[in-house]
């Protein structure tokens, strides 16, 4: 019975492997522990996500290798996004401590739902399979949606956790049943012989088509991007703090990574097709997402927003991957899609850091009101703010900027003029809600004078992230290279 | 040869204004710092000067190294005889701007000074840079301190003048951005200005690329109609805001007129350049009249500004050397005599807390050291001989006058005009019995203004009469302009 049986090799997921063994320590070990010495479980899973960074970095060779029957790859595109995954997610935990801490939520179940989320998006970045993918995006999202109503006495984060359940399990749905579509057509659903089976042309393109409509959507839903932004807005707002910090910033990696392996490894030969899609998607975002932000008195409303635009101009760069039969844009538009994402993560959580950073015990500060005059109480922090909201609104010198510079580059490369104009048109309209943050914390008096009260680690954290975005901004070559040396290892 | 002077000329200010933030608790080292930083910023300025070839119409000073190799980006700068003296302009009025917040400025004392240092380091690398995307960075990121400082430290109305100084000059860049991005992939991956302009470009996308320029430069300057955004900023920015805004920037824009628009779509300028020529005299005659009528002495002083600047675009779009030259000596000199203006309008508010022309009267009587100086930078704002307002005026209307004799005529009336709204203004103000009882209790200036009147009232009469060392240094840069404009690239 066993005779076909064959040991899969183990080496390339060595960090999934150490993750999951490690999350269950952690369940184990913080029973044990009473709520005094709940820092340790936070200490466990820094320590944790460290680990699986070492084990990444070591194992890193630039080489495409897969394993487990081919549903599982490692490659250095997957290695680089899971290092930025362990990071923005030892950022997130460094900065929820304090928020968790003062409302008696920083259970053990945080920790390793969180790290149950990291888990799913790695599987995600790692899949080469229709079912790996679909199964890292469930294990991702059922955390995600647990984690959202982590808060039970908080009927607005309970109503979100519902919306974010049904809506996600929606998509999910559209995305399965996507799927079924392109393996009827196929025979597969592994991402490299469907490729190969549209290479060679034996496949059933009206099946595909219909099929992928539905994979897109799925994709779409996952980015936030219009018209399957609605519970963006409803989720960043009701979820606490923390939660949103986590969602508006690793999942957007795994997202991307996701979009990259269905749709450009796998469903290349049907560019012409999603390519339209996304560029409807892309302007429509990056309008709704603009104009929607202007009328939003809420911070973390206005962020959800401002998300779902810059997951249009993300969109922007991966549909002017292929003009006609010439592929020689590609590599350009790829790279600078990750590159956009990258900086939409780094500047995500800083905006989300700074949130938190004047929240405090029994107060939330996610009205635009509460950042009123935070020059006159602290200047470094309401520079960190200022750096963050220009590098959103694209103005140079920040790491936005470039973000945007490139993707243009990418859209106008492939002809994309008219589209290009319209989307700097709107940010030109994004940069005014960016600019009323501004002018809230430099140009007001503040409302409350409370000095700011946070840990050491998360004012160097937040300060640390401010400066990244500076100096990504005055110094882009590297993180730029980063990202087209990857994809043009994994392609 | 690789120089730093040019690195030293953006950095020196940069850096310094991180010490200054440093030493933001105690006001009096924060000024002491700053002081110390922009005269530092002009020293090393001073030898791109003193080194300067004048005969070498090519850039000098030249600095490149790989920036951003991703998208073939330098880090390139160098200077020509175009764009050295506005170095040292710049990097002399942020010494006369940081002297002049000295005791006016209370309230933040370290950001205010350390946001005119980096707009200062800002600023020289719009001058210097020949990279486009170097050039575009520092040209959007000056807005940023100059938005805060009008925010913060700016008058009632404030709130909105930042807003839309900040939009409509973002408005314009943008789509400056996307002609860069087209030529970028146009000219086979450079962004390197000198080689754009040996590129070959067909009409119609030439005249695509000079719209884009247009919108972004012509805002700067700003040119009729769209100069809204500059009244306002004016009257709202503090004294040193102002004094930047009229002497620095606006002259970005007609910078950029002779960097990118000019030799990148020469056939282009040369098709369009009846409508710039239009633009410009409505700016001089039409907004010459606004000016006239206005109550708000910052006001009037923005508009006389608006309408100087529209000399110096009609002097580039006559295409004769002596119109080119003109409109550059006119920059240097609305540099001096703008900021001059609004320092002295800064003196009377610092005491009045008053911009209206008709809350003044009889300002002789109490300040007449004072009024001394207002009348020198008055008539060299209408342009009398013997002041810097006159060379390039008069340059300007020769130049216009070999092309067509009726453009040159309706130039010339601006003498007349700035004649009748500077000195009308002089008149109510300074001039009378002494008005009410605010005016009857005013102080004469102390030696801090005293010293920055005497420096720029040196500078408005040394240029008016000898304005040889001005002239000669552009020279050669501006033949090789003409010449090279005068070539099509079709």
């Amino acid at each position: 019975m066993l005779k076909n049986f064959v040991m899969p090799d183990f080496y390339p997921a060595a960090p999934e492997i150490f993750l999951l063994t490690m999350a269950c320590v952690i369940l184990m070990v913080d029973v044990f522990l009473g709520r005094s010495k709940r820092w340790i479980t936070s200490a466990l899973t820094i320590v944790t996500l460290i680990g699986c960074a070492l084990i990444t970095y070591l194992t890193m060779d630039g080489q495409v290798v897969l394993t487990f029957n081919n549903m599982f790859v490692d490659d250095l595109l997957a290695d680089f996004l899971k290092l930025l995954v362990y990071l923005a997610v030892i950022v997130v935990v460094i900065y929820s401590r304090d928020y968790l801490v003062a409302r008696q939520l920083d259970k053990g179940e945080f920790y390793v739902l969180v790290l149950f989320a990291t888990l799913g998006m790695m599987v995600m970045i790692s899949a080469s399979h229709f079912l790996t993918l679909y199964l890292g995006l469930e294990l991702m999202s059922l955390s995600l949606y647990a984690l959202v109503a982590i808060d039970r006495n908080s009927s607005r984060a309970t109503e979100a956790a519902m919306k974010y359940f049904i809506l996600g399990s929606l998509a999910s749905g559209l995305l399965l049943y996507g799927m079924s579509m392109v393996y009827g057509a196929t025979g597969t659903l592994e991402i490299g012989g469907v490729a190969q089976a549209l290479h060679l042309g034996v496949a059933n393109k009206t099946v595909l088509v219909f099929g992928l409509v539905f994979v897109v959507s799925g994709i779409a839903f996952k980015l936030g991007a219009v018209p399957f932004h609605m519970w963006v807005p409803d989720v960043y707002h009701g979820a606490p703090t923390p939660i949103t910090l986590l969602i508006a910033s690793a999942p957007k990696l795994a997202a991307f990574a996701m979009a990259m392996r269905i749709l450009v490894y796998g469903l290349f030969e049907l560019a012409e097709h999603w390519q339209s899609m996304l560029m409807i998607m892309a302007v429509l975002s990056i309008a709704l997402g603009n104009l929607a932000a202007i009328a939003q008195t809420n911070i973390k409303r206005m962020l959800a927003y401002s998300a779902i635009a810059h997951m249009g101009f993300m969109l922007l760069a991966l549909m002017s991957g292929v003009v006609g039969p010439d592929r020689h844009y590609a590599l350009n538009a790829y790279s600078s899609a990750m590159y956009y994402a990258v900086a939409y993560v780094i500047m995500s959580l800083a905006s989300f850091g700074m949130v938190l950073l004047l929240s405090r015990a029994g107060y939330e500060a996610e009205h635009l009101e509460d950042f009123k005059g935070l020059n006159q109480r602290s200047p470094w922090f309401a520079a960190v703010m200022m750096v963050t909201m220009l590098s959103m609104a694209g103005v140079p010198f920040f790491v936005g900027f470039f973000a945007k510079f490139s993707v243009l580059i990418a859209a106008i490369d492939a002809g994309y003029i008219a589209v290009a104009v319209f989307a700097v048109l709107f940010s030109l309209i994004g940069a005014f809600y960016y600019l009323r943050v501004i002018k809230l914390m430099y140009f007001d008096a503040p409302v409350d004078a409370a000095p700011i009260v946070a840990s050491l680690d998360m004012r160097f954290m937040l300060s640390l992230n401010g400066i990244a975005i500076a100096l990504f901004g005055l110094f882009p070559n590297a993180l730029m290279s980063l990202c087209t040396y990857a994809l043009l290892r994994s392609l | 040869m690789s120089s730093y002077l040019l690195s030293l000329a953006i950095w020196v200010p940069i850096l310094g204004a991180l010490i200054v933030f440093a030493a933001g608790a105690n006001k009096n080292l924060a000024r002491w710092t700053a002081l110390g930083v922009a005269l530092a910023g002009f020293i090393v300025t001073v030898p791109l000067y003193l080194g300067f070839d004048m005969t070498e119409a090519g850039m000098q000073f030249v600095e490149q190294r790989a920036w951003i190799p991703r998208f073939n980006i330098e880090y390139l700068l160098g200077i020509d005889g175009i764009s050295v003296l506005f170095i040292l302009l710049n990097s002399f009025i942020t010494i006369i701007v940081v002297i002049a917040g000295w005791q006016v400025i209370e309230d933040k004392v370290a950001q205010y000074l350390g946001a005119f240092l980096i707009m200062s380091g800002l600023m020289n690398g719009i001058f210097s840079a020949l990279d486009a995307v170097l050039f575009y960075v520092f040209f959007e990121a000056s807005l940023i301190p100059m938005y805060i400082i009008i925010g913060v430290w700016g008058g009632q109305n404030r709130v909105y003048a930042a807003f839309k100084f900040f939009l409509y000059t973002l408005l314009g860049s943008l789509l400056m951005l996307i002609a860069l991005i087209y030529l970028f992939l146009s000219s086979g991956g450079s962004f390197n200005l000198l080689e754009w302009h040996q590129l070959r470009i067909d009409m119609m996308p030439q005249i695509l690329i000079f719209l884009a320029f247009l919108v972004a430069f012509a805002v700067k300057v700003p040119m009729w109609p769209v100069h809204t955004w500059l009244p306002d900023a004016h009257v709202e920015a503090p004294t040193g805001g102002s004094v930047v805004l009229a002497a620095i920037m606006l002259k970005l824009g007609a910078y950029g007129f002779l960097r990118f628009s000019l030799p990148i779509a020469p056939d282009a300028s040369q098709y369009l350049a009846p409508m710039m020529i239009g633009l410009s005299l409505i700016a001089v005659v039409y907004i010459g009249f606004v000016a006239l009528v206005q109550t708000d002495m910052k006001k009037l002083i923005a508009y006389s500004s608006i309408s100087h600047m529209g000399f110096v675009t009609l002097g580039f779009f006559i295409f004769n050397q002596i119109g080119v030259e003109g409109a550059l000596v006119q920059m240097i000199s609305h540099g001096f005599i703008s900021a001059a203006m609004f320092l002295c309008v800064g003196v009377m508010y610092d005491r009045m807390h008053s911009r209206n022309i008709a809350d003044y009267g009889g300002v002789v009587n109490t300040m007449p050291k004072f009024a001394a100086f207002f009348m020198l930078f008055a008539m060299a704002n209408a342009g009398l001989p013997a002041t810097s307002g006159f060379v390039g005026e008069f340059m300007v209307i020769l130049g216009a006058i070999k092309f067509n004799f009726w453009v040159g005529f309706a130039a010339a009336t601006t003498l007349i005009l700035g004649a009748a709204y500077t000195l009308w203004m002089y008149k109510r103000v300074v001039f009378g019995e002494v008005a009410n009882s605010h005016v009857a209790e005013l102080t004469d200036i102390n030696n801090r203004e005293f010293l920055f009147l005497a420096v720029l009232a040196f500078c408005v009469l040394a240029m008016g009469i000898y304005p040889y060392p001005f002239t000669e240094v552009m020279h050669a840069s501006v033949d090789n302009l003409l010449k090279h404009v005068a070539v099509s690239k079709l």
